[in-house]
């Protein structure tokens, strides 16, 4: 048995070279930007191999469309005013769902362990993360928004390609805070209840926002949707900020 | 220390609630629109003052424990967070009632009662956290007492903005505060004084109550590994 | 830099009520195979964890010494750190491949796919099952890519908590020719098991904790299994 003799002689093999030589082989350390393009490539792979969380998501979102705008209908016609409200309701449950599951993943072999492990620096694992997520969200909103349209007979023209901007920078916002609560709730043990119970309250700003910019798109009032979708922008740039200082002390046990 | 604030600020707030009440319903002279309606206000106002402080030392002694995971900022995190929650279910409930009297509305969706209604909201996801979350919540908790005082001025600035697009706002400050008689000027004062100070007196009570249990805690599990105690 | 020393001083961890090591001092040097016994719940996968930087001790320091120097717990650091764990740490959808190329990129390794299929080719992973996905693998299949992911960036601190589990008795005695080549390298190898047979003859240290309390260190180059064994009841039990 080898065991043997390398365990009475230290010299090492022939086949093995010195550790100093071998170290060469290594580039000083992965960029933040390479890491995070890996993070978000590997968890958009995994889902196209799936695409267990983008098909429940959207289906889930599509059904609370559908419900939704059958309460709000009058005269066989469901109500515009209600349209803001039906869309980002659908978009903000269904990404919860996603999520949640989107961490689960995470889980199942403790690879979210690996990742903080990995010399690769933590807030880059954060923005690959949070890239993913974003992608799955947007991709939900791209089957909401035309659901919407079409139930809601709504006309918006060009303007659907501002409410697409507003559309996506909900979905970066909600990412961005989502990521930094399913991560810190993957130990604990009633995550599934409390996911939402942290997070909705920190999201009422992104979703009054955005719910007003699309109302304001709805009546025409572009000056004001323009105005919401500043603020949006200034929600999501203050929740980038928080979540990159606070991520790290947030995640390590 | 404690020895001597405790009953010190127990004392400030007896003799202060006491007084206010006095000055509430014998100084003050009725108010011009709202008439009695209106003596709600000097408990209402400071009840506010109380809560965004609470909210802001919770957020502040979060970030602190965040940082370098001290066990005495989380004990100050925590009952400030409770304490949020008592004084919001407090001032949502007082304002209600002056809502109804003022506008005829328990409920108006306003400035301040938004902002203040998210406000509380989120204190209670704090305290769900802290009470369901098991080993390891602390860390969430904080985490959310964080991002709950930065979203403070986000909530703020949304619905003012949404108020401002539709041209409304009236919250009964603007009818009242600007009329104030001298007599009601130092009723009001003193009634901050005396909220301050029953503030001061439940954070030190609360605080200590929660180290202690924390300590002890500790000296029975130092007590179990040692053999001392029996399991 | 590959670490020389690490130093375990005075460790207590608690997670909420419930005490999970209490004052443990290990002291690891380069070139030992270290062997963590102790029952189960002893603490010795929350000593792992502290090890790797990601479980915080609640009291005590660990001192990771490089050269002569001590260095910092940051980014860098843990470059030095492989962990083999009770997960897989690999995704189950994707390939062995893919998950030894993508952690191979978080470590900045050059060319990830060469080291990739160098290191399956170590832990004798063979063939089509490269290409298929992790879920479709065996408990064995498994752990043998959880060590080539442990390897990727060929590290100096290697901490194994319970390799042996799902391997044969080839695969385990491949693990263990395995642990005498990275102590003949000069790296610092902690092994938590229970199988004490597999483990004996490249032991240098044996460590044995008990409810959270370090309650035996013996250092010996090599131990017999009848040795280990004997040192293991007698202080475990």
């Amino acid at each position: 048995m080898p065991i043997d003799g390398l365990s009475e002689n230290l010299t090492m093999p022939a086949s093995c070279p010195p550790r100093a030589q071998r170290r060469t082989t290594m580039v000083v350390g992965p960029s933040f930007l390479r890491t995070a393009g890996a993070v978000a490539a590997k968890d958009l792979r995994v889902e196209l191999r799936s695409r267990e969380v983008v098909y429940t998501m959207t289906f889930f979102a599509a059904v609370i469309v559908v419900v939704f705008s059958f309460a709000f209908v009058k005269d066989q016609k469901a109500l515009i005013e209600a349209v803001p409200g039906v869309a980002w309701a659908a978009v903000v449950f269904a990404g919860t769902i996603g999520l949640g599951r989107a961490f689960d993943r995470e889980r199942e072999g403790d690879t979210m362990r690996a990742l903080l492990l990995s010399p690769a620096p933590r807030l880059a694992v954060f923005a690959g993360k949070t890239v993913a997520i974003t992608a799955l969200v947007i991709a939900v909103e791209a089957v909401v928004l035309p659901l919407c349209l079409l139930f809601f007979n709504v006309d918006l023209g060009a303007a659907v390609l501002h409410l697409a901007l507003i559309l996506a920078l909900g979905a970066l916002g909600f990412s961005v805070v989502g990521t930094v609560f399913a991560a810190m709730l993957l130990r604990v043990r009633s995550r599934d209840v409390l996911l939402p119970v942290v997070l909705y309250p920190i999201l009422v700003p992104m979703i009054m926002a955005g719910t007003k910019a699309t109302g304001a798109l709805l009546a025409g009032a572009t000056g004001d949707a323009w105005f919401w979708t500043q603020f949006l922008a200034a929600y999501d740039a203050v929740f980038v900020i928080v979540s990159l200082w606070t991520f790290e002390a947030l995640v390590i046990e | 220390m404690k020895r001597f604030l405790v009953p010190l600020f127990a004392l400030a707030t007896a003799a202060g609630l006491a007084g206010t009440l006095y000055m509430i319903f014998y100084v003050t002279p009725l108010e011009k629109t709202l008439f009695f309606n209106q003596k709600i206000f000097y408990w209402h106002v400071p009840n506010w003052f109380v809560l965004f402080t609470t909210v802001f030392v919770c957020g502040v002694a979060s970030a602190g424990y965040l940082k370098n995971r001290n066990p005495k900022w989380d004990d100050v995190a925590r009952a400030a967070g409770e304490l949020a929650v008592l004084f919001g279910a407090i001032g949502l409930v007082t304002g209600s009632i002056w809502g109804k009297a003022a506008w005829g509305h328990w409920w108006k969706w306003e400035l301040r009662l938004t902002t203040s209604l998210i406000l509380w909201l989120t204190m209670v996801g704090y305290v769900l956290v802290r009470r369901f979350g098991g080993a390891g919540s602390e860390r969430l908790a904080a985490g959310l007492a964080v991002f709950g005082v930065v979203n403070v001025p986000l909530v703020y600035f949304a619905v003012k903005l949404a108020d401002a697009l539709q041209q409304e706002s009236a919250h009964p400050k603007a009818q009242v505060v600007s009329a104030l008689t001298s007599s009601m000027k130092t009723t009001f004062q003193l009634s901050i004084l005396t909220f301050f100070a029953f503030y001061a007196l439940l954070m030190l009570v609360r605080t200590s109550a929660i180290r202690d249990e924390r300590r002890l805690r500790d000296l029975r599990e130092r007590g179990l590994d040692a053999g001392i105690l029996e399991p | 830099m590959p670490l020389s020393r690490v130093a375990v001083q005075k460790v207590g961890k608690r997670f909420g009520q419930h005490r999970a090591l209490v004052g443990v001092d290990v002291e690891l040097a380069a070139g030992e195979v270290c062997a963590l016994l102790g029952p189960n719940g002893a603490g010795k996968s929350t000593l792992v964890g502290i090890l790797s930087t990601l479980v915080r001790p609640s009291s005590g320091d660990v001192t990771y010494v490089e050269g002569d120097a001590a260095r910092r717990a940051d980014d860098r650091l843990r470059r030095e750190i492989g962990l083999l764990a009770h997960a897989s740490l690999c995704y189950g959808e994707l390939t062995a491949v893919e998950n030894l190329v993508f952690f191979a990129g978080l470590y900045g390794v050059a060319e990830p796919q060469a080291r990739a299929h160098a290191l399956l080719d170590q832990v004798g992973l063979d063939g089509k099952a490269r290409e298929r996905t992790v879920r479709t693998y065996s408990r064995g299949m498994v752990q043998r890519l959880a060590l080539a992911r442990a390897l990727v960036a060929d590290p100096s601190l290697l901490l194994l908590d319970e390799p042996f589990t799902g391997l044969d008795r080839g695969g385990a005695l491949a693990l263990g020719q395995r642990l005498g080549q990275a102590r003949a390298d000069g790296a610092i190898v902690v092994v938590v098991t229970h199988d004490l047979e597999a483990i004996a003859e490249v032991t240098d240290h044996v460590v044995i904790l008990r409810r959270g309390q370090l309650v035996h260190v013996e250092k010996k180059r090599g131990f017999t299994y009848a040795e280990l064994r004997d040192v293991y009841h007698r202080h475990a039990d």
